[in-house]
C-alpha cells in the first residue's frame, strides 16, 4: 500500500475568464486529519469538487491519484463508489424525511424494486451510535438543530463505507460544545483509519486536530506543513494564507462613548409559529454614540431574533416591550420605517437575506437607498455608477467593475456589498448579524476596521457575534445572551473567553 | 482568484483616455440580448423562399400587427408578473370580459376616448382585486388568476348572454385597424398608380431615428466623461446604424401599404413606458429586487406587497387595452374572445428570455419573443397550415427557446 490515500499533481482548473487552481500540489497520507487553509476564493472548494468528480474528467488539468491509481470520475457517483465521501459546507440533507431514509437514500439495496426499510432503520442506529447521535432514526431531519442535521450528513458517509471523508467548514455553522464534539468525533474515525480532508477558518481548530496543514493561495498551493513536526502556529497559516503578516487583527481603537442613543426596554419577542414560546424574554439594553456593543452567546439564544424583531419586526408574531430612539418612540412597524428612524441592519444570512444573487454589484448597492440617486421616481444611472465604484474602491470589493454579479463573488467581496449598501443608506445604529461569518482573515480585518471607522464617526454599532475573540477584540461593552435573555454585561476592561462562557452557560 | 483579465482594454480605434470593452466581452455579455432578434430574422428567411418573400410583403408585415398586437401588449404586462414570481391566468378572460363592457359602452353612445378610458379603468380595478389576494391575502397569483380565469370568462356569458355584441359601427376598430394616414386624411406623397408612399409612418420613422441616436451620444459622451466604460467607436456606430436601418425599413414597409398603424403607436407607447419604467424607475428596481430575492428586498426596506399589487393593476390595465385592441379586430365582442390569451403571452415571456426562477426579463425581450410566435403564426398562415400545425410548430418553438435560454446561462455562469 502507498503512503499516500490521495495525491494531487499539477492541477489546474480553469473557469471562463478565472483560473480557480494553479498548479496545485496535495498529498494526503492515509490514516492522517489533513486540513487545508486559504481566504475565500483560494480555490479551496473548487479543489474539493475536482476530487470528488463534481467537475468530471476532462474539465480540468493535471492528475488526481486515489489508493495510487489515477481517477477519471465523471460524476460524484463514480466517487463515493471508491470509498470518497464529500460533506458540503451547506448541507444536502432532504429536510422532510427521517433520519434513517436521509443516511440511505441513493444507495439502498431493494428487491425488486422494493425497499426493506425495517433494515435499514436498525443499521441507521449502528452509525447513529457511532456518531453519537443520541435520536430515533425516525425523526424528521428538519426537526433537528444544524449540529445534529451535521451529524446526520457523517452518518451517510459512514454508510457509504468511506476511506476518506471531505469536510468543507464543517464547523461554521455549529456552536462551540457542538464544534468541540464533531473534532472529538473526527479524531475517533482516526483511530479506526478513516482518513479526513477538513477545509476550515477556524484556525484553532485546525491546529487541534490536523496532522498536515496545507495553505492556498490565490488557486495555488503555498505551503504544506507537519503540524508537530514544524510547530505551526495560527500566525504562521495566516502569513501564508494571505501573503503577509497581520499584526493587527483587530484594529486599535479610542471609544469614547457618548449620550445613549437607543434603549430597549423589557422587550419580548414571541415565536412565528407557537405563538406562546417567548424567543427573547424581557430584554433591557442601551446603546451610546460612538459605541460597539457584541451579543454574544450559543446558537439559538435569540440574538438574531432580537435584533430583526426590532428592526421592521421581521421576526416574531408579535413583540411587547419599548424601543426608545434619542429618547423617542418611533415607528419601527416596517422595514422602511426602521430605516427611517435610523436603523441599518446587515443579516446573518447574506445569500438568502442580504444579496440578490442574480443582481450586479452596483444594483445591491443601490437598492435600498435608491431615494437618494433618483429623482421624480427616475434613478439617475450615472450618479449610481459613481456611488457604487466609490464603495467598490473605499472597501476594496475585488471584482473587475461593478456590473459583476454578485453570485460570482467571494463570501468576503459578497460581504462588503452587503456592508456597502447599509453604509449608503446611512444609519445612525448600525446593526450587524455575524459580520465576519465565512469570510476569510483578510476580509475579515477589513471589515473591523470599517466598523471602527463608523464608530469613530459617531454611528452607534450593535454587533452580534458567535466569535468570542472577535467580540472582545472589537466592542466595548458585550452583552451576554441565553435562552432567549439577557444574562450578563461585561465591559472591554473586564471581558475574557471564560468569563462569558460562564455566564452564558452556568447562571 | 483571477481577476480583472476580461473587461478592459485601454483604447481601441484611437480613442484616447476612453475605456471601451472589447468587442469579445461585449459579444459574450450581449450574445442572450442578441440572438432573439437573430432568431426572429432567421424565422422569417426560413419561411421566405416557402412562400415567395411575401411575408417580408408591405401588407403583410402591417397584418401582422394588426393581427397580433393584443400578445405583445399582455406579454409587456406578463412579464412584470413573472419577474415578481407570480403569473397571470386570467387575461384572456379578462380581455373578453372587457371587450364586452366596453362593446355596450360604446353602443350606448359613449364616445371612443370614454370606451378605452373605461377599459383601462375596469382593468386596473379586475388587477387591483386580484392583486388584493396575490399581495396581502398571500394566496399563490396561479390559484387566485386561475379563480380569475374562470370567474371573468362566467361573467362574460353573464352580461352577454352568450350572444355576440356587434358594434354599431366602425369608430370603435380605428385603434386596432386603422393607420394615421386615414384618420387625418393624408394621401400618398408618392404615387405612380401601382406604388404608393404614405407620409406619416415616414416622418414618424426619421423622427424616433433621429431621437434614438441624439439619446444614444448624448449618453455616450455623459458616461465617457465619467470615465465608464464604453463601447468602441466602430461598434457603437454599427449598433447605431443597424438599429436605424431597421426602423426605417420597417417604416418604409408601413407606408407603402396603408400608413402607419395606430395599433403600432399603441404598443410602441406602451413598450416604451413599460421599457422605462423598468430600466430607469426607483419602482422598476424595486420590482426586479422583489422577484430576484423578496425576502432581501424587504429587508432592504422595500414593500414588496405594495410592489406586487402594483404589477398586477399594470396587467390588468394592459389586459384592458389587449381587450379594445383585440375587440376591435374582430368588430364584435365574442363571449369566447380572449381564448388562450394568456398562454401566448406567457409563451411570448419565455421565448423572450424572461427566467422561470423571477428577477429576470425584459420588455424588449419578450416584445421579440411575441413577434417570433406571430412570425411563426403568420408564416404558416401564409403556407395554408392550419391552427392544428401552428400548435405543434410553437410548442416546439417554446421549449427549444427555453433550452436555449438555460443552455446559454449555464454557459455564462448565471446558473
Amino acid at each position: 500500500m502507498d503512503e499516500y490515500i490521495l495525491e494531487i499533481k499539477n492541477l489546474t482548473k480553469e473557469f471562463p475568464g478565472v483560473r480557480a487552481l494553479d498548479n496545485v500540489d496535495l498529498r494526503v497520507k492515509r490514516g492522517e486529519i489533513h486540513s487545508i487553509c486559504g481566504e475565500n476564493g483560494a480555490g479551496k472548494s473548487t479543489l474539493m469538487s475536482v476530487i470528488s468528480g463534481v467537475y468530471p474528467k476532462g474539465s480540468y488539468e493535471g492528475q488526481v491519484f486515489f489508493k495510487g491509481h489515477e481517477t477519471a470520475y465523471h460524476s460524484v457517483k463514480d466517487s463515493e463508489k471508491e470509498g470518497l465521501a464529500i460533506i458540503h459546507q451547506e448541507l444536502a440533507l432532504s429536510p422532510y424525511l427521517s433520519i434513517y431514509e436521509n443516511i440511505f437514500l441513493g444507495h439502498m439495496q431493494t428487491k425488486f424494486g422494493i425497499i426493506n426499510w425495517d433494515r435499514y432503520i436498525k443499521e441507521s442506529n449502528k452509525y447513529l451510535k457511532i456518531v453519537g447521535l443520541n435520536e430515533p432514526p425516525e425523526t424528521i431531519v428538519s426537526k433537528l438543530g444544524v449540529g445534529k442535521q451535521q451529524l446526520v450528513e457523517i452518518a451517510r458517509a459512514l454508510s457509504k463505507k468511506a476511506d476518506i471523508l471531505i469536510l468543507d467548514e464543517p464547523t461554521s455553522s455549529l456552536n462551540d460544545d457542538e464544534s468541540e464534539k464533531l473534532l472529538d468525533l473526527i479524531l475517533e474515525f482516526k483511530k479506526q483509519g478513516i482518513t479526513s480532508v477538513m477545509i476550515s477558518h477556524k484556525l484553532n481548530e485546525v491546529l487541534k486536530v490536523a496532522d498536515t496543514v496545507t495553505v492556498l493561495r490565490d488557486g495555488k498551493s503555498v505551503a504544506s506543513y507537519d503540524v508537530k513536526a514544524d510547530k505551526l502556529t495560527e500566525s504562521r497559516i495566516i502569513k501564508d494564507m494571505v501573503g503577509r503578516d497581520l499584526t493587527h487583527r483587530f484594529p486599535d481603537r479610542k471609544s469614547q462613548p457618548g449620550d445613549t442613543v437607543m434603549e430597549v426596554k423589557n422587550w419580548t419577542v414571541y415565536h412565528p409559529d407557537f405563538h406562546k414560546i417567548k424567543v427573547v424574554d424581557d430584554v433591557s439594553f442601551f446603546l451610546r454614540k460612538g459605541e460597539i456593543l457584541a451579543f454574544c452567546g450559543p446558537m439559538g439564544a435569540g440574538r438574531t431574533e432580537l435584533m430583526m424583531s426590532i428592526f421592521g419586526r421581521s421576526y416574531g408574531s408579535r413583540s411587547e416591550g419599548e424601543v426608545l430612539i434619542n429618547g423617542k418612540k418611533p415607528d419601527l412597524g416596517s422595514c422602511r420605517a426602521a430605516m427611517n428612524a435610523g436603523l441599518g441592519y446587515i443579516s446573518e444570512d447574506r445569500k438568502s437575506l442580504g444579496l440578490i444573487l442574480i443582481q450586479d454589484i452596483k444594483t445591491n448597492i443601490s437598492n435600498a437607498s435608491l431615494g437618494k440617486i433618483s429623482r421624480f421616481g427616475i434613478v439617475e444611472g450615472h450618479q449610481e455608477m459613481l456611488v457604487a465604484e466609490k464603495y467598490r474602491k473605499d472597501l476594496n470589493i475585488r471584482s473587475p467593475s461593478v456590473h459583476q454579479m454578485t453570485r460570482n463573488l467571494s463570501g468576503g467581496n459578497q460581504q462588503k456589498v452587503v456592508v456597502s449598501r447599509s453604509l449608503m443608506a446611512d444609519p445612525d445604529i448600525f446593526i450587524v448579524d455575524e459580520p465576519t461569518r465565512g469570510i476569510d482573515v483578510g476580509a475579515k480585518s477589513e471589515i473591523y476596521s470599517i466598523l471602527n471607522d463608523m464608530a469613530a464617526q459617531g454611528k452607534s454599532i450593535i454587533m452580534v457575534s458567535s466569535e468570542l475573540p472577535e467580540a472582545l477584540g472589537m466592542a466595548d461593552r458585550i452583552y451576554v445572551m441565553n435562552e432567549g435573555k439577557i444574562k450578563g454585561v461585561l465591559t472591554h476592561e473586564e471581558a475574557t473567553q471564560e468569563k462569558i462562557m460562564h455566564l452564558a452557560l452556568v447562571n | 482568484m483571477a481577476m480583472n483579465n476580461m473587461s478592459t482594454n485601454g483604447g481601441n480605434m484611437g480613442d484616447k483616455n476612453i475605456r471601451t470593452i472589447d468587442f469579445k466581452t461585449l459579444f459574450r455579455n450581449n450574445i442572450r440580448n442578441y440572438s432573439m432578434f437573430l432568431i426572429l430574422a432567421l424565422i422569417m428567411l426560413i419561411f421566405a423562399p416557402m412562400v415567395s418573400w411575401r411575408n417580408f410583403g408591405a401588407r403583410n408585415l402591417t397584418n401582422i400587427f394588426f393581427q397580433y398586437s393584443y400578445v405583445l401588449i399582455l406579454a409587456v404586462g406578463m412579464v412584470q408578473c413573472i419577474i415578481i414570481l407570480g403569473i397571470d391566468l386570467s387575461v384572456g378572460s379578462v380581455c373578453a370580459f372587457v371587450g364586452a363592457l366596453t362593446a355596450m359602452i360604446y353602443n350606448s353612445g359613449a364616445g371612443m376616448p370614454m370606451t378605452l378610458a373605461a377599459a383601462l379603468v375596469i382593468g386596473v380595478s379586475i388587477g387591483a382585486f386580484q392583486g388584493f389576494w396575490i399581495a396581502y391575502m398571500k394566496i399563490p397569483a396561479f390559484i387566485v388568476t386561475l379563480a380569475g380565469m374562470m370567474l371573468f370568462r362566467g361573467l362574460t356569458y353573464i352580461v352577454t348572454n352568450i350572444n355576440p355584441i356587434s358594434l354599431k359601427d366602425n369608430g370603435y376598430s380605428y385603434l386596432a385597424t386603422g393607420t394615421v394616414d386615414e384618420v387625418l386624411k393624408l394621401g400618398p406623397i408618392v404615387d405612380t398608380g401601382s406604388f404608393r408612399l404614405y407620409p406619416a409612418s415616414l416622418v414618424m420613422g426619421v423622427a424616433l431615428v433621429a431621437l434614438y441616436i441624439i439619446s444614444e451620444v448624448i449618453a455616450r459622451n455623459k458616461k465617457i466623461a465619467n470615465g465608464f466604460e464604453v463601447s468602441s467607436t466602430l461598434i457603437f456606430i454599427g449598433k447605431l446604424a443597424t438599429i436605424s436601418a431597421l426602423v426605417l425599413v420597417l417604416a418604409e414597409r408601413f407606408a407603402e401599404y396603408r400608413g402607419l398603424p395606430i395599433v403600432v403607436l399603441v404598443v410602441g407607447t406602451t413598450v416604451f413606458v413599460f421599457h422605462f419604467i423598468l430600466n430607469n424607475t426607483v419602482l422598476g428596481r424595486y420590482i426586479y429586487a422583489v422577484g430576484g430575492n423578496s425576502r432581501s428586498a424587504k429587508l432592504s426596506g422595500i414593500n414588496s406587497e405594495l410592489i406586487t399589487f402594483i404589477v398586477f393593476c399594470f396587467m390588468g390595465m394592459l389586459a384592458g387595452l389587449a381587450a379594445v385592441i383585440s375587440t376591435g379586430y374582430m368588430n364584435t365582442a365574442l363571449p369566447q374572445a380572449g381564448l388562450n390569451f394568456e398562454l401566448d403571452a406567457i409563451a411570448a415571456c419565455y421565448i423572450g428570455g424572461v427566467s422561470a426562477g423571477g428577477g429576470i426579463g425584459t420588455v424588449v425581450g419578450v416584445i421579440v419573443g411575441g413577434l417570433v410566435m406571430s412570425a411563426i403564426n403568420n408564416g404558416m398562415s401564409l403556407m395554408n397550415l392550419g391552427q392544428h400545425y401552428q400548435y405543434v410548430v410553437k410548442a416546439m418553438v417554446v421549449l427549444l427557446a427555453v433550452f436555449y435560454d438555460v443552455y446559454t446561462r449555464r454557459k455564462a455562469g448565471l446558473g
